[in-house]
């Protein structure tokens, strides 16, 4: 294997100063596309858990077979149905919302069933005593259940994070020029790897923490049980 | 509402690119088979090599599995395929995201295993010893067949959520169902042929999504 090479195509100094105004621009809209996906993932997953533990019997059939759906489709599929789909029945979605559309809907899936195994994880004389102190129903989840659910699930809802943050890279296929699609742009500039492998180390450098943090919390669960 | 079913659910188009599509549908099997086989297999393997407690090889362990884990498959995959070509490495589409996808899945799997491993309980260990079975024999015959049973729930649901991203392999030129069902889109001009991939994924993976409902309250933690 040639080194020179190696450093060349891979580490290149001088394509990365040509391009890294590039690769910033893209690892800003990654950001924003996080900032925006993840509060509306999980609202809509915790909104979805919460209807459920009324446990209203049709309802719940409804909710769980929607949810199976969604986590049954590839998200990369209902990227493209949102992002080509949508303009060709004539609704004039800008590709950014498209994306969200399709990350919203699909992070809530799993943020919903992540929510729900934490409701069901508090006893119910915690519902009772918060109703009979004359909350109501809506009030004694959002208030006393909701909160201690979410700590109790706190690690899985990291890894979801996690996950979905990654994921975010599949908005490059449609186009949407966040920090992969950058990187792809860049190569093509500058006729070698050394993009692509400044984006991954971006991301590497994004996430690498919360990967850190998650191995912690895993193991604290695992020594409490 | 016309438009709609005209758009998303024509049956003549349907129809026309169906074969080409069940086509497609076999290689993302054959994809997602050979990505759960040997990821798992190198998990455990990865697991087991963890047990030994050797400081280097654990250190790389930890590393391969924060790697894999920190980082988006697509980036793999792209990486994979659209760098390495540059370093005088040329692998097909469906090889690059085998490696990418089956790694991915072995450093999930590592993790989940190791867990599995360090919740056995010290005397079980302690007893096989004793019984003058050595460190190997206790690990594959006292420890590792307890501590799969424990990870059946989450390892169910990782290798679901990655075996999707088989979808990913579309990326880069793999004929497998969703290229096939983009390139009949672009050319009915017609968003149906997707609706064909959708149901195919439907059918493959909506049975395991229930089945891995059925695995997490039948093999659940012990409290």
């Amino acid at each position: 294997m040639d080194w020179e090479v190696i450093r060349f195509s891979f580490f290149n100094l001088d394509s990365l100063a040509e391009t890294y105004p590039l690769l910033l621009r893209g690892w800003w809209m990654t950001i924003k596309l996080c900032v925006a996906v993840v509060p509306l993932g999980f609202a809509l997953g915790a909104a979805v858990a919460v209807l459920h533990s009324f446990k209203w019997r049709w309802l719940n059939w409804l909710l769980i077979v929607l949810v199976d759906f969604f986590r049954s489709i590839p998200p990369l599929v209902l990227l493209i149905y949102t992002v080509y789909g949508l303009p060709l029945l004539g609704l004039d979605v800008p590709a950014f919302g498209a994306v969200l559309v399709a990350f919203t809907i699909n992070s809530a899936a799993y943020y919903g069933e992540i929510v729900r195994a934490g409701i069901e994880s508090i006893p119910a004389g915690q519902m009772e005593a918060a109703r009979s102190t004359g909350l109501s129903r809506l009030q004694a989840m959002t208030n006393v259940v909701l909160p201690q659910a979410v700590r109790n699930v706190a690690p899985d809802l990291t890894s979801n994070t996690l996950e979905l943050i990654k994921a975010t890279s599949i908005a490059s296929v449609v186009a949407l020029p966040e920090l992969l699609r950058m990187g792809r742009i860049a190569q093509g500039l500058v006729y070698n790897a050394t993009p692509l492998i400044a984006a991954a180390v971006i991301y590497l450098l994004m996430l690498w923490p919360l990967v850190r943090l998650l191995s912690r919390l895993e193991r604290r669960v695992l020594a409490a049980r | 509402m016309d438009a709609f079913a005209d758009q998303f659910f024509n049956l003549e188009v349907m129809a026309k690119y169906l074969p080409d599509v069940v086509g497609g549908l076999w290689v993302t099997l054959a994809l997602a088979l050979g990505v759960i086989v040997s990821g798992v297999a190198l998990g455990l393997a990865l697991a087991c090599l963890r047990a030994f407690q050797w400081r280097p090889v654990n250190g790389l362990i930890v590393l391969f599995v924060d790697l894999f884990r920190a980082l988006p498959p697509l980036v793999l995959l792209i990486v994979g395929y659209f760098g390495l070509p540059y370093a005088g490495i040329q692998l097909s589409g469906f090889t690059i995201s085998w490696l990418c996808l089956s790694f991915v899945l072995a450093a999930f799997a590592e993790e989940i295993f190791w867990a599995g491993i360090t919740s056995v309980h010290k005397g079980q260990w302690e007893a096989a010893r004793s019984t003058g079975l050595s460190f190997p024999e206790t690990l594959i015959y006292v420890v590792i067949p307890q501590a799969v049973r424990m990870t059946i729930p989450p390892l169910t649901n990782r290798t679901i959520a990655i075996t999707k991203n088989t979808a990913l392999a579309s990326v880069v030129a793999v004929q497998e169902m969703l290229t096939v069902a983009q390139t009949s889109l672009a050319y009915a001009a017609n968003t149906s042929p997707l609706t064909l991939a959708a149901i195919g994924y439907l059918l493959v993976f909506f049975p395991l999504v229930v089945l891995s409902r059925w695995v997490e309250t039948r093999f659940a933690w012990k409290r």
